[in-house]
């Protein structure tokens, strides 16, 4: 089942360099390792509350993220380690914050749903489907008024687009000229609800063009693709030209928490989207391209294996919050 | 002191805090050329420039919430929704977005910003205008609730409210916008979480905000003829909460009733009461009694609606009701 999207040129004529083209690779090997033990650990009982994952689509974090500056801020929605780590945050902590660990990125606070690093520019995790859409407006607006300079990748589901807050934000994001690029990652399924029957329009990218937002859509599951389509996307933001809207298409290859029994859509659609595994695409076509030796390969497979074995090593051996820690935070000035 | 109207006292802190903090920014429903629903914000964006002061769609989630990620973003936005019944509408954004900044991500951020709205009945808007809602979202911690009654505390909790680095729901009442007041030139800031005696007795207290102040102390100045001396203590704000000076007020006077405009049950009365009886019980001479707004719609026919809303002379006759149980 493919549904379209730009795709990208072959991997040589990206312009980027080896250890890039590397990096993606290895961020996608990360995230899909990370997430996999992530859900062992569910099953185990080590971490608790709602668990999303984000298998299969790792390109669209990865190719979109690696657009920004540093200075550029990162919004997204509860299906949020991707982007976390795609955006840097240390993977040691994340799991802390799954396993409700003091040394967690949000102290324990917040978990799965709600990774936040102010530090590297990213602002949640959050899970109020559509809830965020007006953040990003409003920190475009700063961005503006105090010429910052700085662009926002807002990233939120299909199910996210039926909402009334996102065309009260696609409006006021167009009417404010906001530097807000909209990334839908279109996985097909808002929950256990398919996307025909929960939207008049299928072509999510179709709502962002009624407000005059440039919209187009982009193969999820490439991650050059969606690197190429952001830094076009990122630049317009950044050059003044107002808000970008991107439709991802990828699917999520579990299901859409670890409670989901997944009885909504056929075995075969999840195998045949299965085909297009970013990660294998991507190392094929490196492998295709010369850049990636079978060493290269091995050595990054070890290293990511270690990166997850140390964070849940950290997040086993991190101290639970203390007591005193239930009332603080609640007031900046109380 | 000059004596101002409510609505310059507003207009003032907010002309005063956006030369004080160029962060300082207002956006919302008709704040430009109509320089606000009742007329707070007029000649702000001539003399601001419409950068700084600029209108919004009738959308209140992505008002409040583009208000949550400006303040993310580094300004101390102040939005305005038009009334409070239309703060329903960015409900989610003020309880789920802008009250979880802080502790949902572990304190790496607050969000300084002022949301401002119009509560209360009176003017024959019939139910969906007229509402106090202030209970509901005092209810919420991670959020601060104030209600001035004064054109001074207006302007002074106005400018606190704005240089405060927490989430502010700043509530002002429809009537209250052509009443006179004396009220202190330039820098007057009036701290959140303190509330005031607004008028001393020894016989009873009166425990009031927003609007209800001004019947409170009404109805304690007819009673005073009659030789009761009741005191008022105005909440201001009702999230942080100051039980103390309550508490100091009815150890002194061993009675206190409750005046709220809002409806009676699971109210601001209702956990006033509480407190009082949880930390001054053996002070009381008398139960607590609570007057608060008829619980109903309010309808639009003046009559009806002037029955359902609180006023003087029934303040007056539970006080009485209160002293003849005891006798003063």
């Amino acid at each position: 089942m493919r549904m379209g999207g730009k795709t990208a040129a072959k991997v040589g004529q990206s312009g980027l360099d080896k250890k890039t083209l590397l990096n993606f690779l290895h961020q996608m090997l990360l995230i899909r390792k990370f997430e996999d033990k992530a859900g062992e650990l569910y099953a185990r009982g080590k971490i608790a509350g709602f668990l999303h994952l984000y298998n299969g689509e790792e390109a669209v974090a990865v190719g979109a993220i690696s657009a920004l500056e540093p200075h550029d801020l990162v919004i997204t929605h509860y299906r949020d380690h991707g982007h976390a780590i795609a955006r840097g945050l240390d993977a040691k902590r994340l799991m802390a914050e799954l396993f409700g660990k003091a040394t967690g990125v949000a102290k324990g606070h917040g978990g799965s749903m709600h990774f936040f690093d102010a530090s590297l520019g990213f602002y949640g995790g959050w899970a109020i489907v559509g809830g965020h859409l007006p953040l990003a407006v409003g920190l475009g607006l700063a961005s503006n008024t105090l010429r910052k300079n700085q662009v926002i990748l807002c990233i939120f589901g299909d199910g996210g687009t039926n909402i009334g807050y996102f065309y009260e934000s696609l409006n006021v994001a167009k009417l404010w000229n906001v530097p807000v690029v909209f990334l839908c990652e279109n996985n097909l399924y808002g929950m256990g609800t398919a996307l025909h029957r929960a939207s008049a329009i299928r072509e999510v990218y179709r709502k962002a063009a009624v407000f005059d937002i440039p919209a187009e859509r982009v193969d999820g599951m490439d991650v050059l693709a969606m690197r190429e389509a952001t830094v076009k996307a990122v630049a317009h933001a950044r050059g003044g030209g107002g808000p970008y809207f991107l439709e991802a298409m990828t699917y999520r290859f579990r299901g859409h928490s670890m409670a989901d029994p997944i009885l909504y859509r056929d075995k075969s659609e999840v195998e045949e989207w299965k085909q297009r595994d970013p990660i294998i695409l991507f190392q094929q076509r490196l492998r295709e391209e010369g850049v990636l030796t079978p060493q290269d390969l091995e050595q990054m497979e070890r290293e990511t294996d270690e990166l997850v074995a140390d964070a849940v090593k950290f997040a086993e051996e991190s101290p639970e919050p203390p007591l005193s820690d239930l009332h603080e935070d609640i007031y900046a000035n109380p | 002191m000059p004596m101002i109207t409510y609505r310059e006292a507003l207009h003032h802190a907010l002309r005063e805090e956006m030369t004080r903090d160029e962060r300082v920014l207002i956006f919302g429903e008709d704040v430009v050329a109509y320089g606000g629903a009742y007329g707070v914000t007029s000649g702000l964006a001539k003399d601001f420039g419409e950068k700084r002061v600029f209108d919004a769609p009738i959308a209140e989630g992505v008002i409040a919430g583009a208000a949550v990620g400006a303040a993310m973003g580094g300004l101390r936005p102040v939005a305005e929704l038009m009334t409070i019944n239309f703060a329903l509408l960015a409900a989610d954004q003020i309880i789920n977005h802008a009250a979880k900044v802080m502790h949902m991500f572990g304190g790496q951020m607050s969000v300084p910003l002022v949301i401002r709205a119009v509560g209360g009945g009176g003017a024959q808007l019939a139910s969906t205008h007229s509402q106090s809602l202030e209970p509901m979202f005092a209810h919420v911690p991670g959020l601060k609730v104030v209600t001035p009654a004064t054109p001074a505390d207006g302007k002074g909790l106005l400018k606190s409210a704005i240089r405060d680095d927490d989430p502010v729901l700043f509530i002002e009442h429809a009537l209250l916008y052509r009443v006179r007041g004396e009220v202190p030139e330039g820098e007057h800031l009036v701290p959140l979480g303190k509330a005031a005696v607004k008028r001393e007795g020894k016989d009873i207290t009166l425990v009031a905000y927003s609007r209800m102040t001004l019947v409170a102390l009404q109805a304690a100045d007819l009673l005073s003829q009659e030789g009761i001396e009741a005191e008022v203590v105005d909440l201001r704000s009702l999230r942080p909460l100051d039980t103390e000076t309550v508490l100091a007020s009815v150890r002194k006077t061993h009675r206190a009733l409750t005046v709220e405009e809002a409806w009676r049950t699971y109210g601001i009365g209702a956990e006033i009461a509480s407190r009082i009886q949880e930390e001054a019980f053996d002070d009381l001479d008398a139960p607590i009694r609570r007057i608060s707004g008829v619980e109903v719609p309010l309808p639009y026919a003046k009559n009806l609606e002037q029955a359902a809303i609180p006023d003087a002379q029934r303040v007056m006759k539970a006080v009485k009701e209160l002293l003849a149980r005891t006798g003063v």
